[in-house]
């Protein structure tokens, strides 16, 4: 359903980076994009949606051109009819919930805003205003607004970080009923190992603004639990080592047979991987 | 002086004064929304001079900005006998120079509060709308503009307030014509240069209460004490 290979320098925190990403999602995949924080994830999310211009490539999406660098076609975001979900929700503080909806939806449809107002278990805010309701409130309104759109792609950018751990369950409930539901093929930003084996059926893990790998939840997140560290110390002391490591900004102390350690020196960069998530 | 004596005051430079303020903050409404939105989402390289044009009315006296209206806008220069030639608009010494010149005096009361107000809305809001398939102007109207209200409030009664204010610029190019360009300032002035202490005082308190009472008006509004009374 799509398809994307897109190019684009970034500057972010840690300076330069060219994002270099090339992916294909089939329809009615629920995938997540993960990876550490200026991994160039919600970038991705926002050259999809049109909000952000690549520098080159090309993005088609149900064989329709969105994007493409030589030919020069971009379509507007308004023209891309797709939902998108943002980390801060971007509701309309100046409407009620319910008029939040019928501003999404294209044509008057009451009764489909009905339903999902009450599917996400929010008819009785219906004529609230958002800046009253709460943090997981406001996300089932997002959502149900970017629903409203009846959107053939749904893109979510971080949608649960802001919440509390038992929040936060509830909506990966609701969210998963929404895609059996709904059957839209969806993209999520997530930086949850837990959150991406409940919900996704792919994942792709992004790093340093390239996608290194690819898969199901199950391949992909022992690897994609890996952190690069620098050794700063090193103590042997019989048959174990105390490693001290720098991972951003910590040190990790790690306890070693000193038969692993032994080709270690201080300086040297190592790459720490989880075997298991728990 | 008694109340007859003031009921048959001059009025006129009062009602100037008032029809000049509220032409001015309507024309200049229309004209500050665009601009401010342009300032506040334009990322062009020539930004910097306009937004420094704009400011300009705020540090300038506004007897150089009188000056140069003065000698743009006199027929006997290339620019005011074009004017009078095709138009046949006179700029000065006339109503519609002072609106014009109000307009300009004005524009950063107007124009930087509607462009804080545009630049403090989080940029989520106007993408989602655009996500949503709204055209630029719908967001505009329907999304951002109600959700600054308070800002545009501001930029109104400012403006008014400023325009009800106006010495120099108006001295400089309406002069004082009865029932043309002698607004409330100038008559206060001339009152006072001709020693009639008591009209100027008639003229000085109306000016001051009415805008101690707009100015008050928008400090309710703004800090929401009049919301019990509407909702």
């Amino acid at each position: 359903m799509i398809a994307m290979h897109i190019q684009k320098k970034l500057k972010g925190a840690e300076g330069e980076m060219t994002l270099d990403v090339a992916l294909n999602i089939k329809k009615n995949q629920l995938v997540t994009l993960y990876g550490a924080s200026g991994a160039g994830k919600t970038s991705v999310l926002r050259m999809l949606a049109g909000l952000m211009r690549p520098d080159s490539g090309n993005i088609t999406v149900n064989d329709q051109i969105w994007f493409d660098a030589q030919q020069n076609i971009n379509l507007k975001p308004r023209q891309r009819q797709l939902g998108f979900v943002f980390q801060d929700y971007a509701l309309f503080p100046h409407m009620t919930v319910r008029e939040n909806l019928e501003f999404a939806s294209a044509q008057k449809q009451p009764q489909h805003i009905s339903e999902l107002l009450e599917l996400m278990e929010l008819g009785q805010l219906a004529d609230q205003k958002p800046p009253t309701l709460s943090g997981g409130q406001q996300q089932r309104v997002a959502l149900a607004r970017a629903l409203a759109q009846r959107p053939k792609l749904l893109l979510l950018d971080e949608p649960l970080s802001a919440l509390d751990p038992s929040t936060r369950l509830r909506l990966q409930d609701c969210l998963l009923d929404v895609h059996r539901n709904f059957e839209i093929t969806t993209i999520m930003v997530s930086h949850d190992a837990n959150e991406i084996q409940k919900l996704a059926n792919y994942v792709m893990v992004l790093e340093k603004g390239r996608l290194i790998t690819q898969g199901s939840p199950q391949e992909t997140l022992t690897v994609a639990s890996q952190v690069d560290g620098e050794i700063v110390s090193i103590e042997v002391e019989g048959n174990t080592s105390v490693v001290r490591v720098k991972v951003q900004g910590q040190t990790l102390q790690l306890t070693l047979p000193s038969a692993t350690t032994k080709d270690m020196e201080v300086g040297n960069r190592i790459r720490i991987a989880l075997d298991t998530v728990m | 002086m008694g109340i007859l004596q003031r009921i048959s005051m001059d009025w006129s430079p009062i009602i100037l004064t008032f029809k000049l303020a509220l032409l001015t903050t309507f024309l200049l409404f229309l004209l500050a929304i665009p601009l401010a939105y342009w300032l506040a989402y334009s990322r062009s390289r020539i930004k910097p001079v306009i937004e420094t044009v704009v400011s300009m009315p705020l540090v300038l006296p506004p007897t150089v900005l009188g000056f140069y209206f003065l000698i743009a806008f006199s027929p006997n220069n290339t620019f005011g006998n074009w004017l009078d030639q095709w138009f046949g608009v006179r700029l000065v010494f006339s109503f519609s120079g002072l609106v014009l010149a109000s307009i300009i005096y004005s524009l950063p009361f107007m124009v930087h509060p509607i462009q804080s107000g545009l630049t403090g809305i989080p940029s989520s809001l106007k993408e989602a709308a655009y996500l949503m398939g709204k055209s630029r102007w719908t967001t505009l109207t329907k999304v951002l503009l109600p959700n600054i209200k308070p800002s545009l409030l501001t930029g109104i009664v400012l403006t008014f307030a400023h325009t009800v204010g106006e010495f120099g610029v108006i001295l400089m190019i309406g002069g004082s014509i009865p029932g043309k360009t002698k607004v409330a300032s100038i008559a206060i002035y001339e009152e006072v240069e001709a020693l009639n202490y008591g009209s100027a005082n008639f003229y000085s308190g109306i000016l001051l209460a009415i805008t101690f009472a707009i100015l008050l008006l928008v400090y309710l509004v703004n800090g929401g004490y009049l919301k019990q009374f509407w909702k």
